[in-house]
């Protein structure tokens, strides 16, 4: 055995005295250790058979990884993507991964079969020194830095140093301002506090655009409503983001309609921001028999029957109701915008 | 310097080098010449190339994380070539018919292009996908690993360190990624995002308005994101990945306890040529299981969500699991957290989920430190602890974790409840139970389950195994033989690191610290129901009462 002060004796005896040990404890009376283990040669070590066996093994893993790289390119060019015909996709990929998968498994299985059943096994071992530099070496690396600062005089020159510092801080500065124009110069307090519903704009279902006539909402049904002309605008996504209703109709008597609130809805039915308060998902679960709407994302729970007040989950207000009424021809339409920001809330919300 | 265990392999090594060289060891000659006298390699190959590694299956989980990592380069690289990061509008003219003719971002075009238009692209969207995920699981465990090995003890605190950045990197990439293809579930997470970062006190309003460009979703983010996820994160990931390679380099990996292995040394195989061939062929391994995995299981089947859009939603929503701790956090708050601070609206119901998962995050960064500080332990530690060894460690870890695991689930509360057919509410209610009492139950249960594995391995180091042989004595008495352990495996159930509380006293200037009083008492917390590994003397004590019952 060639380990000789490695392998034996107890590792509290390799401490440096010196090092404090805090709550470990340093006893004489651990039991040693016994030293490494006598090796176990390998049956490939042992019998020639066995190694000629092993070695044909791993030849034949890596030959399998050629064939299933050449599988490959094989499945690349025969099993081509037809174009309307999503199973050939389902084939393509199929048979394409197989094929580099064996490629793969054939080189990873054959290299670590070598390593295990025909490589040198034995532990070695190697010793570790301590990970702080030698005192010499410290003392080399603290002369740099002494005759960094003797040369330079940084320490001495107070009026370069402090400047430098008064510059490495100010430097940086313009780096944060040029990120303003990440967003256009308007202020989104603004733009958060107003959608494009106005008095007179019809609603619409969503996503066709067809305006919705009161007597199409029948009780108990529930409609996705956009504003009309939501479609035909550039930022229909941005607008689309504030101004998603839902719409429904109730019973007029289960409604609880609080003051300045009562013509808010036309003959039970109402409308309310789809947009989550919580965080903005969509709330788009409406559960008929109890009039609760919930939000999928994070389960926030809205009772319709009560002006979409929460009654359980993270969101905190209830949904903003958008107030409607029906115009000459019998379409439903907007007497105003919302009355309160929709979505989730801001800072600046109520400011 | 490398020292061989065996008689054997210390023999001279064969005349080989006798031998006429041959034409490939000649060209190899030249090469090795050529290429060493303009870069001195050879002091890097003498210094590195038997450096040894030890073996432990547990030691492969970094080398997971890293390997995917690599597939992921891989695989990435090749869908940049296809993917266009761009919100412009187009109406998709692609080959997947239930989608022609919609309206969507040349994003999600480009996506559903690499998927059905380009050969393999779908597979390589897939094994870039299940690598992501194969990196962060394996990260995790990583960590777990490290964490309940104490393999962050001295000199590793650093490393610990620049893993947890590396994670944090892996989770940023990993939610940047999966929002590239502006599908609507993807969609749905950014605006969970936007929901939460207007939801920051003073300035969260801006912040977001910045992030998206102007009001959300804005023509901006897809295109951001891809910068951050293709070329900023990773830069930053791959430097840390080299520092904390060359960390492990330098401090040398650790090794669990056995006959032979000490603090002083390692044990184990050398890179040339065990290490090298076992290492690359893992790799190799890795790979393929990535790519049956993507041949064979469809994920993010961005097709099915079609594009986002602010109105619509499928129920069971939910984020790639990695961010669920996040997302769960969001929904464990219970109703009306919000209040008004003046005019101001303060967002309680984002603002606590945001603390808690950073105050997590900075007990995970930070948790090497205080127990350095209440061990006061200055020696280095490369032995790993098997976590029964350390059982407030570990039971500390084990709370963590169902703290974490709780969260986890929260993230799924609806699909708990439709599976278990439950309701929400009585999920949620759970859930917000068990986040706070489960961290103290697991907690508990963990110290006494390392504590009774504890006293099993002193009483098995003691008096031996139950051989199963029944011996029926002269006098008529049955007995189960007890068979000794052999020296060697002893070895392994009694070298751990003992630790005692610290006794409290008063410093030279003759005064006890609140500091120092506080330290005692975590030392206390720690160590008061310490199992001390056995000792010399109890061993020989045992010995002499076998030795008398047998004569």
């Amino acid at each position: 055995m060639a380990d000789q002060g490695t392998g034996s004796g107890t590792d509290v005896e390799k401490y440096d005295a010196a090092v404090p040990t805090g709550t470990g404890i340093v006893t004489s009376d651990r039991i040693e250790n016994p030293g490494f283990e006598p090796v176990r040669l390998r049956v490939s070590e042992l019998d020639p058979k066995k190694d000629k066996a092993n070695e044909r093994r791993v030849a034949l893993m890596f030959g399998l990884s050629m064939i299933g790289s050449a599988g490959a390119i094989a499945a690349y060019i025969i099993f081509p993507i037809v174009p309307g015909d999503p199973g050939s996709v389902r084939t393509n990929t199929f048979l394409l991964g197989l094929g580099l998968a064996l490629g793969l498994f054939g080189i990873g299985f054959g290299a670590v079969h070598w390593a295990k059943s025909l490589m040198d096994g034995h532990d070695l071992v190697e010793f570790r020194h301590g990970t702080r530099g030698s005192d010499a070496t410290r003392a080399k690396a603290a002369e740099v830095f002494h005759l960094g600062n003797k040369e330079s005089g940084i320490g001495r020159r107070h009026l370069i140093r402090n400047t430098l510092i008064g510059a490495l801080v100010f430097f940086p500065l313009p780096g944060i301002v040029v990120f303003r124009d990440l967003a256009p110069a308007a202020d989104p307090n603004q733009l958060l506090k107003f959608t494009m519903w106005k008095k007179g704009t019809r609603l619409t279902k969503d996503p066709s655009g067809v305006p919705i006539k009161a007597s199409d909402v029948t009780l108990g049904s529930v409609f996705h409503v956009i504003p009309d002309g939501l479609n035909d605008l550039p930022d229909k996504l941005e607008q689309k983001a504030k101004a998603a209703v839902l719409l429904m109709r109730l019973k007029p008597e289960d409604l609880h309609v609080s003051k300045g609130r009562e013509s808010w809805n036309y003959q039970g039915i109402i409308a309310y921001s789809k947009i989550c308060t919580h965080v903005g998902c969509p709330v788009a679960l409406y559960e008929q028999q109890t009039h609760h709407l919930l939000c999928p994302c994070h389960q926030s729970t809205f009772d319709i029957t009560h002006e979409a007040e929460v009654i359980f989950g993270p969101a905190n207000r209830p949904l903003p109701q958008l107030p409607i009424t029906i115009d000459s021809e019998g379409y439903l339409v907007a007497q105003s915008d919302f009355h309160e920001p929709v979505g989730p809330s801001f800072w600046e919300r109520k400011h | 310097m490398t020292v061989d265990t065996t008689a054997a392999a210390a023999a001279p090594a064969t005349g080989e080098s006798d031998l006429p060289p041959t034409t490939g060891t000649r060209v190899t000659n030249w090469a090795a010449n050529y290429i060493d006298e303009r870069t001195s390699i050879s002091g890097l190959v003498k210094e590195l190339g038997r450096k040894i590694f030890p073996d432990h299956w547990s030691f492969m989980l970094g080398e997971v994380a890293l390997y995917s990592f690599v597939v992921i380069l891989l695989s990435g690289t090749f869908l940049t070539f296809f993917f266009q990061p761009s919100m412009a509008v187009v109406t998709y003219n692609g080959s997947y018919a239930p989608l022609k003719g919609i309206q969507m971002s040349t994003a999600l075009s480009s996506t559903l292009n690499i998927s059905f238009d380009v050969r393999g692209g779908l597979l390589l969207r897939q094994v870039h996908h299940w690598a992501a995920l194969l990196f962060i699981a394996a990260i995790g465990l990583h960590m777990l690993r490290i964490y309940f090995t104490g393999a962050f003890r001295k000199p590793r605190e650093i490393n610990w360190i620049i893993g947890f950045v590396l994670f944090i990197l892996a989770l940023a990439e990993g939610f940047t990624g999966y929002s590239l293809p502006d599908d609507l579930l993807s969609g749905n997470g950014l605006r969970i995002i936007n929901g939460m970062v207007e939801g920051i006190p003073v300035v969260g309003t801006w912040i977001d308005y910045l992030l998206f460009g102007g009001e959300f979703p804005g023509t901006a983010i897809i295109g951001r994101f891809y910068s951050l996820h293709i070329l900023l994160l990773p830069a930053i990931l791959v430097a840390a990945l080299g520092a904390h390679m060359v960390l492990l380099i330098v401090n040398k990996h650790t090794q669990f306890a056995g006959p032979g292995r000490t603090e002083g040394n390692v044990v184990g195989s050398p890179i040339m040529p065990v290490f090298a061939a076992k290492a690359g062929g893992f790799f190799f391994i890795i790979f393929g299981v990535i790519m049956l995995t993507a041949s064979f299981v469809t994920i993010n089947p961005v097709w099915l969500y079609g594009p986002y859009d602010p109105s619509p939603i499928s129920a069971g929503t939910q984020p790639d699991w990695y961010i669920g701790f996040a997302d769960g956090a969001l929904r464990l708050v219970p109703p009306h957290w919000e209040f008004m601070l003046g005019p101001y609206t303060v967002s309680m119901n984002i603002i606590i989920p945001i603390l808690v998962l950073l105050v997590l995050l900075a007990l995970v960064a930070a948790y090497p430190f205080f127990e350095a500080w209440v061990t006061g332990d200055k020696r280095e530690h490369h032995i790993a602890d098997r976590p029964r060894n350390a059982p407030t460690r570990t039971a500390i870890g084990a709370a963590g974790v169902t703290f974490y695991g709780v969260l986890w689930a929260a993230a799924s509360s609806d699909l708990i409840a439709t599976h278990f057919m439950l309701t929400v509410e009585s999920v949620i209610h759970v859930l917000q139970a068990l986040l706070i009492v489960g961290p103290f139950i697991s907690y508990h249960v963990a110290k006494r389950i390392c504590i009774a594995l504890q006293k099993k391995d002193r009483e098995v180091a003691l008096h031996g195994f139950e051989s199963g042989r029944i011996v029926r004595l002269p006098g008529g008495e049955y007995v189960e033989v007890h068979e000794q352990l052999s020296d060697y495996e002893r070895w392994k159930l009694v070298s751990f690191d003992d630790n005692a509380p610290i006794m409290l006293r008063p410093n030279k200037d003759g005064k006890i610290t609140a500091g120092a009083r506080l330290r005692a008492r975590a030392s206390n917390w720690f160590f008061e129901d310490r199992i001390a590994p056995v000792s010399l003397t109890e061993i020989e004590q045992q010995h002499h009462e076998h030795a008398a019952v047998e004569s």
